[in-house]
């Protein structure tokens, strides 16, 4: 009994993880630095809230954080591929932007600074595994980062992101439209970010300030600690929120400051990009323009 | 500076704020208002009036700091997102080192002894990437954005668990060592938290200069910052200004936490400066990486964010966080584009 709890609660929060690795894997992939997943979460999750409050129904809400996420990797698109900005700075402004954007609206629909009301979710309360599989989204968590592997290994259009990630001019060469391909990985980035953000705040039934809390920057630490595959992106998803679950159990045990356990995800992607356990090599064309 | 690098370094900002005037017109309609009583509010509010002016400085001072250390990175080629933690951690070593003091030293005296440990704090977290960039070719803007956490999670532990004064948040008073606030010399002033430290922001800003365009370690770093292989081939040592840059950016950051620890409230609290690292990003790119520039740009973000909490009883002040990031995204997209459009003007006009 005790080890189904410790595990749907993993699988609870590894949901808003797995989302938001996919649409880093997916990013990377092609070429792009998956700084803004944070805000594409943010963006989605307001979205999402505001939708379902004004609507009733949770499934408009999820459409409006797809609209939204895309919304946000749009902006990042333009300004790194068609304006060749530098992909650090714009990916940190699409997260300023995303946390001032909700604030603003916030006060602007909800005259709050800290929290929307009550919205609807999916069905589903108390805890455990029977709850969360009312949730859609839940679902979609679960199958989205095998589903990311299938499109990048076996079909045409994952090759084609895999190429542009690579080498970009090799893949103009041999007619890959790169820019087409690029703006397409990033939308759908953004969009499954955004789903995580959705899944934050159904959840939770409302949207409150910064809600997402830096759960983007771990799932960027996912994208990188699993080695830019989908497959290494999820155990690292589930590493990190057992590890948040562990946290969670030992609250007032005073066994480890819980502040120790935060810090695993970041210390881990640290120790894996310092090449202690191994080589891990980004995509060649990470974080450049193309030239195309 | 000539005209052509005059042109292209003005350009950018220009049309950045024109794009934040616009989109803060529509953000301001949206709310009901109009948008030239509240620019004249934010104004008026801002540099209007000495307490106003005072609370621009004091954000000023911080943010300068900050630019001044993302900006060295910038120099050197190193982009270093890690000025969040820096400043934090700075502030916290300064603290921790006031406390251990005994109590009656002179300010003066004690101020070298707080600007090394604050430099400590900060150069200690940027010594991380550094070094893990020039042995490991490890991405430095991954490693600062994990050590933000990594770091602030840490501080976070020391001052609860640790330092705290019982039922606050915030560690013990400095012994001595505390600086003079400007409202000391100057009466109109009053109860704003510009303070001593401003003078040490002017001299960072002029050492950076110096140490930039008239030092041999300021021309190599520079050189890496241009053509990393260029500069190796010359017999640069590429990995040793790496890991310099890195730290001394995270030192002057470090140094930044002294504005609140040893001129504002005397002791280090969390979240002291939150928002000041990543603002130091956007104020290195609109300053683009001079120390003058830097200055100036330091004003403008400090205008705005204290312009934000003056507007707010007509416009929610989050709409300052939203031109915030219209600024740093449309410099960001158009340097390269003004770049491109003067060169081919200029061609145009060759022929």
């Amino acid at each position: 009994m005790s080890v189904l709890d410790f595990l749907s609660q993993t699988l609870r929060i590894a949901v808003p993880f797995l989302l938001a690795a996919a649409g880093g894997v997916l990013s990377e992939r092609a070429g792009l630095i998956a700084l803004g997943l944070e805000g594409y979460m943010l963006g989605g999750a307001f979205c999402a809230a505001a939708v379902s409050f004004a609507s009733g129904s949770p499934w408009l809400g999820v459409s409006a954080a797809l609209v939204g996420g895309a919304v946000l990797a749009l902006v990042y698109a333009v300004g790194t591929i068609r304006f060749r900005g530098d992909q650090v700075v714009i990916g940190i402004a699409i997260n300023l932007l995303a946390v001032g954007l909700t604030r603003f609206f916030l006060r602007l629909f909800f005259g709050s600074s800290s929290n929307s009301p009550r919205v609807p979710g999916f069905g589903g309360t108390g805890t455990g595994f029977l709850a969360l599989a009312y949730n859609p989204l839940v679902w979609i968590g679960v199958i989205v980062l095998p589903t990311l592997g299938w499109i990048l290994y076996r079909t045409p259009f994952g090759l084609r992101v895999r190429a542009v990630g690579e080498h970009p001019a090799a893949a103009a060469s041999v007619g890959v439209p790169v820019t087409r391909v690029r703006y397409i990985a990033v939308a759908f980035s953004g969009m499954l970010a955004a789903l995580g953000g959705a899944y934050l705040a159904l959840d939770q039934h409302q949207f409150t300030d910064g809600m997402t809390a830096g759960r983007g920057f771990i799932a960027l630490a996912a994208t990188i600690f699993g080695r830019w595959n989908p497959k290494g992106a999820g155990l690292a998803c589930l590493l990190f929120a057992a590890a948040e679950t562990l946290q969670i159990r030992l609250q007032g045990t005073h066994a480890i400051p819980s502040q120790f356990v935060e810090m695993i995800p970041y210390v881990l992607t640290i120790v894996a990009l310092a090449g202690v356990v191994g080589r891990s090599v980004p995509p060649a064309a990470l974080g450049k323009p193309s030239t195309e | 500076m000539n005209r052509r690098t005059l042109e292209e370094s003005l350009l950018p900002p220009v049309v950045a704020l024109l794009l934040a005037a616009v989109v803060g017109d529509v953000l301001i309609l949206s709310f009901g208002q109009s948008p030239g009583a509240v620019y004249r509010l934010l104004l008026e509010g801002t540099w209007g009036n000495a307490y106003g002016f005072g609370q621009v400085l004091y954000k000023a001072t911080t943010l300068t700091f900050t630019g001044l250390a993302v900006g060295l990175g910038l120099r050197a080629g190193l982009f270093n997102i890690g000025a969040e933690s820096q400043v934090a951690a700075g502030g916290f070593v300064a603290a921790v080192a006031g406390m251990l003091l005994p109590a009656g030293i002179p300010a003066l005296l004690c101020l070298p002894l707080f600007v090394l440990a604050a430099a400590l704090g900060g150069g200690i977290v940027g010594a991380v990437p550094g070094v893990l960039k020039a042995k490991f070719g490890a991405h430095e803007v991954i490693v600062t954005i994990m050590l933000n956490f990594i770091v602030l999670a840490l501080l976070n532990y020391l001052t609860s668990a640790k330092v705290h004064v019982p039922d606050t948040l915030h560690t013990p008073e400095l012994k001595s060592g505390a600086l003079f606030r400007l409202s000391d010399v100057i009466p109109a002033f009053h109860g704003s938290a510009a303070n001593a430290t401003i003078l040490l922001a002017v001299i960072a800003a002029a050492v950076f200069g110096w140490y930039l365009f008239r030092t041999r370690r300021g021309f190599e770093l520079r050189a890496v910052g241009l053509q990393p292989r260029a500069a190796e081939n010359a017999g640069v040592h590429v990995g040793g200004v790496v890991w310099r840059a890195l730290t001394v950016s995270g030192a002057i950051a470090g140094i930044g936490g002294l504005n609140y620890v040893l001129g504002y409230k005397h002791y280090y609290e969390e979240g002291f400066a939150s928002g000041a690292g990543y603002l130091g990003i956007a104020v290195a790119l609109v300053g683009r990486n001079h120390p003058l520039g830097i200055v100036v740009a330091a004003l403008l973000f400090a205008t705005l964010s204290q312009g934000g909490l003056v507007v707010n009883a007509l416009v929610p002040k989050q709409m300052i966080d939203v031109l915030q990031a219209v600024v740093i995204l449309a410099v960001a997209t158009s340097v390269p584009e003004v770049r491109r459009m003067l060169r081919t003007s200029r061609r145009t006009a060759a022929t």
